[in-house]
C-alpha cells in the first residue's frame, strides 16, 4: 500500500515498480462444513513468497471452498490463515487485499475497462485514494502489461473471453495485492485461448512475483503453470510436490490415476513377489503389504517382451490410432484389461498374444494407501 | 448479413430460420393499431376540430392547468417513491429469508387485483382527519386526505407493484460474484450497492417506474375519493375530464385528453431514451 502512495505522488518509471513483497502464505488446520457434509477436511499447507501452486483435484474436492476462505470470502470451521505471520483469519474480505480472480471474470459490466482495472483503488477512503490522475495511469501501466493497449474505452461486453480475463486480472493486480487467488482462471475459454493465456500468465508471475494460487481441474494446465501442484480429493490434500514429484511418484492410486494416463492391474503379493493371477511377474515388491495389491504404470512407459519373462502376458484387444502413436487394449484373460502406448508402425494386430512389462510402475497395497517405489 | 452489406442497402429483413415474420409483424401492426393507435387518432382528430387557438384557450384556462399539473407531479412523485422502496422491498424478498415471506411476497400484487374504488375509499377513512391515522396527524397539523398530500399515497398505493414485479427477477438473476469481486477489491457493502449493484438494477428500476409513472397519471378511481377534488389544489386531470364531460363540454374534455396524451408520450419517450441509450452503454453498440 505504501508503494501505491509513494508512486501516486513522484513520478517513477514503470519497470522500477515496487511490486508487493511475497508474501509467505500458511493454511494452518483448517476445515469447513457445509451443513452435514465437510467441504475441507483439516487442512494444512504452507506456501512460501512468490510460489505459483495450483490447486488441483476433480469438482467437489475442497478445492474452491479452500480458495475461497483463503480470500476471506467464506469462513472456515476451525483453523487459521496466516500472511507472513500476521492472522488474517479475523479480517473481513475487505481488509485481506488479497487480488482474486473468478472462473466468469465478473468485470462490472457498466464501467469501461480503465474504470474495471481503477475500481479497487477508486473504492480506497479519502486519505488512501490516490489522486484520479494517478489512478487512471496505474489502470494505464496494467493494462499495458496485460497487453491490452488501447482498449481501456470499451466496455467489458466488446471484449473476447480471453480479453475479458485479462481484465480481471489487471483488476486484481491494481490494489496491490498480497496474495493473488484464481479461481479457475482459464475454466471458461477455448483451448487455444487457454495454452495463450498459460504462458502469459507465467511471464506475468514472473515479473510482478506475487504468491500465486490458483484452482484447476486440468493437470496438464497444473503441471505445465505451476511451481507446486497440491492434488486435492473429497476435501483432503492427497500429494503436494513440485509437478515432477507428483508426475513421477504420485503416493496413491487416485494421484497416479488423476495425472496422466493409467493403466492398472489387480495383483497379490506374497513371500517377495508380485503374482499376477498366481504367476510371478519380474517386478520387485520392495516394502509393499502382503495381499491384495494395486499395480499401476503409464501406457507409455512399457516394452513388449518375449513371453516367459516375467511379463503381463494378454491378448491384443483393439488397436486405436491417438495422434503419433497407438493404443493397443491388452485383455489378461480372467484378470481385467488395461492399456498400452506403441509406436504407430507396430506390426501388431487384434488377436495377437502379447508379454508387456512395465519399465516404472507403482504398487499399492489395496488396503491401506501407501506405495512401494519402483 | 455480409450479402445484404455488400449491396449496400438496408433490407426489409434479414434471412432467418425464425418463422413467421411477416405474419407477426402484419398481426402486431394490426392488433396495436385497432386497439392502441385508432382511438387515440380519434382523440387528437377531435382535439383538431377545435383549432390551434381554441386548443390552447382551454389549455391555458388556470383550473385546466393546475389540474395538469397536479396529476403529473404527483404522477411523478409517487413513481419516485414507489422506485426507492419498492427496490428496498424486492432486495428483502430476494436476499432475505424470514417468516411469512411468500405471503407478503403475494401481498404486494393485491394493489393490482383490488377494484381502485374500494382502495379509495379505504384510504380516505385511514387518512379522514377522523380516521386512525389521520387523527394521529391531524394534532401534528398534517392533513392527508382531501389535500395533494392523500392523491400521492393513493397513487403510491396502486403503483407499488410495478417496481417490485419488474426489479425482482433481475435481482435474483444478479451475479454473485460481482459483488464479491467488489468485495476482493476493497469496496464497502455501500459501495458495492452504490457503485456496483445499483448500476446494474437501473434498467429495472426506470422500467418499473415508468409503468408505475404511467398507471398512475391515469388513475382515476382510487384519487377522487381521497382528493376532497377541490378546484385548483386537488383537482386531478382525468376528473375535470369527467366534469367537463357532464357538462356537455366535449372539446374541453377532448383537448384536456389530447394534452395529457402528449405530456404522457413525451415522458415515456424520454424515458424509453434513457434506457436506450444505457443498453447501448452495457452492449456491443
Amino acid at each position: 500500500m505504501d508503494a501505491l502512495v509513494r508512486s501516486a505522488n513522484e513520478p517513477r518509471a514503470t519497470e522500477a515498480r515496487g511490486w508487493s513483497d511475497s508474501v509467505d502464505l500458511t493454511i494452518d488446520r483448517v476445515s469447513k462444513t457445509f451443513g452435514a457434509a465437510a467441504a475441507l477436511h483439516e487442512t494444512s499447507l504452507k506456501i512460501e513468497g512468490g510460489e505459483l501452486v495450483a490447486l488441483l483435484g476433480p469438482s467437489g474436492s475442497g478445492k474452491t471452498t479452500l480458495l475461497r476462505i483463503i480470500a476471506g470470502l467464506e469462513f472456515p470451521n476451525t483453523g487459521r490463515i496466516l500472511f507472513d505471520q500476521d492472522d488474517a483469519s479475523a479480517l473481513t474480505v475487505q481488509q485481506r487485499n488479497i487480488g482474486f480472480v473468478f472462473q466468469n471474470y465478473a468485470l462490472f459490466r457498466h464501467m469501461r475497462v480503465l474504470d474495471n482495472i481503477g475500481f479497487g483503488l477508486k473504492v480506497r477512503p479519502f486519505f488512501r485514494r490516490p489522486s484520479a490522475a494517478a489512478i487512471r495511469k496505474r489502470a494505464e501501466e496494467l493494462l499495458e502489461l496485460v497487453q491490452l493497449s488501447g482498449l481501456g474505452r470499451r466496455y467489458p461486453t466488446q471484449l473476447s473471453g480471453g480479453q475479458r480475463q485479462r481484465v480481471a486480472f489487471a483488476r486484481a493486480l491494481a490494489t496491490e495485492p498480497r496474495i493473488l487467488l484464481l479461481d479457475e482462471p482459464f475454466g471458461a475459454l477455448d483451448a487455444k485461448v487457454r495454452k495463450e493465456l498459460r504462458r502469459w500468465l507465467r511471464e506475468i508471475h514472473d515479473t510482478t512475483g506475487h504468491t500465486t494460487l490458483f484452482v484447476t481441474h486440468d493437470q496438464e494446465e497444473a503441471m505445465e503453470l505451476a511451481d507446486r501442484v497440491v492434488v486435492m480429493s473429497q476435501g483432503r490434500i492427497e500429494q503436494a510436490g513440485t509437478p515432477d514429484e507428483i508426475y513421477d511418484a504420485p503416493n496413491s492410486p487416485f494421484v497416479f490415476s488423476f495425472i496422466g494416463e493409467s493403466s492398472v492391474l489387480p495383483v497379490n503379493v506374497k513371500s517377495g513377489e508380485v503374482l499376477l493371477d498366481g504367476v510371478p511377474l519380474a517386478i520387485d515388491p520392495g516394502d509393499t503389504a502382503e495381499g491384495a495389491a494395486s499395480l499401476y504404470f503409464r501406457p507409455h512407459e512399457v516394452e513388449l517382451v518375449e513371453a516367459g519373462t516375467g511379463a503381463i502376458e494378454g491378448i491384443v484387444e483393439s488397436l486405436r490410432r491417438s495422434g503419433r502413436s497407438r493404443f493397443a487394449e491388452i485383455a489378461v484373460p480372467g484378470i481385467g484389461r488395461f492399456e498400452i502406448e506403441i509406436i504407430a508402425e507396430s506390426v501388431l494386430n487384434s488377436g495377437d498374444p502379447v508379454s508387456v512389462l512395465p519399465r516404472r510402475w507403482r504398487l499399492y497395497a489395496d488396503a491401506s494407501r501407501g506405495g512401494a517405489d519402483a | 448479413m455480409t450479402l445484404a452489406a455488400s449491396a449496400g442497402r438496408w433490407r426489409w429483413k434479414e434471412p432467418s430460420v425464425i418463422p413467421g415474420f411477416g405474419l407477426a409483424l402484419g398481426f402486431s401492426l394490426t392488433y396495436l393499431g385497432l386497439i392502441v393507435l385508432l382511438p387515440l387518432a380519434a382523440l387528437l382528430l377531435n382535439a383538431a376540430s377545435l383549432g390551434w387557438s381554441g386548443f390552447w384557450d382551454i389549455m391555458l384556462e388556470p383550473r385546466t392547468l393546475a389540474a395538469l399539473r397536479l396529476s403529473f407531479l404527483a404522477a411523478l412523485f409517487a413513481a419516485s417513491v414507489n422506485a426507492v422502496f419498492g427496490l428496498i422491498i424486492a432486495w428483502a424478498f430476494v436476499r432475505y429469508d424470514f417468516p411469512g415471506r411468500r405471503l407478503f411476497d403475494a401481498l404486494v400484487d393485491l394493489p393490482f387485483a383490488l377494484p381502485t374504488a374500494v382502495a379509495g375509499i379505504a384510504l380516505t377513512a385511514l387518512y379522514a382527519p377522523n380516521g386512525p391515522i389521520g387523527g394521529l396527524l391531524a394534532p401534528l397539523g398534517i392533513k392527508v386526505a382531501y389535500t395533494p398530500l392523500g392523491i400521492v399515497i393513493a397513487l403510491i398505493f396502486i403503483g407499488l407493484p410495478f417496481v417490485v414485479r419488474t426489479v425482482q427477477p433481475v435481482l435474483e438473476d444478479l451475479d454473485k460474484e460481482l459483488e464479491e469481486a467488489a468485495a476482493t477489491l476493497g469496496a464497502s457493502r455501500f459501495r458495492t450497492l452504490r457503485s456496483v449493484i445499483l448500476p446494474a438494477l437501473m434498467p429495472a428500476i426506470l422500467t418499473g417506474f415508468t409503468l408505475a409513472l404511467a398507471r398512475a397519471v391515469g388513475e382515476y378511481g382510487s384519487v377522487i375519493f381521497i382528493a376532497g377534488n377541490i378546484p385548483y389544489v386537488s383537482e386531478i386531470a382525468p376528473l375535470l375530464i369527467t366534469i367537463r364531460l357532464e357538462e356537455f363540454n366535449y372539446a374541453g374534455a377532448t383537448a384536456i385528453g389530447a394534452a395529457m396524451l402528449m405530456i404522457s408520450f413525451s415522458l415515456l419517450l424520454l424515458i424509453h431514451l434513457i434506457q436506450l441509450w444505457q443498453r447501448r452503454r452495457f452492449t456491443h453498440g
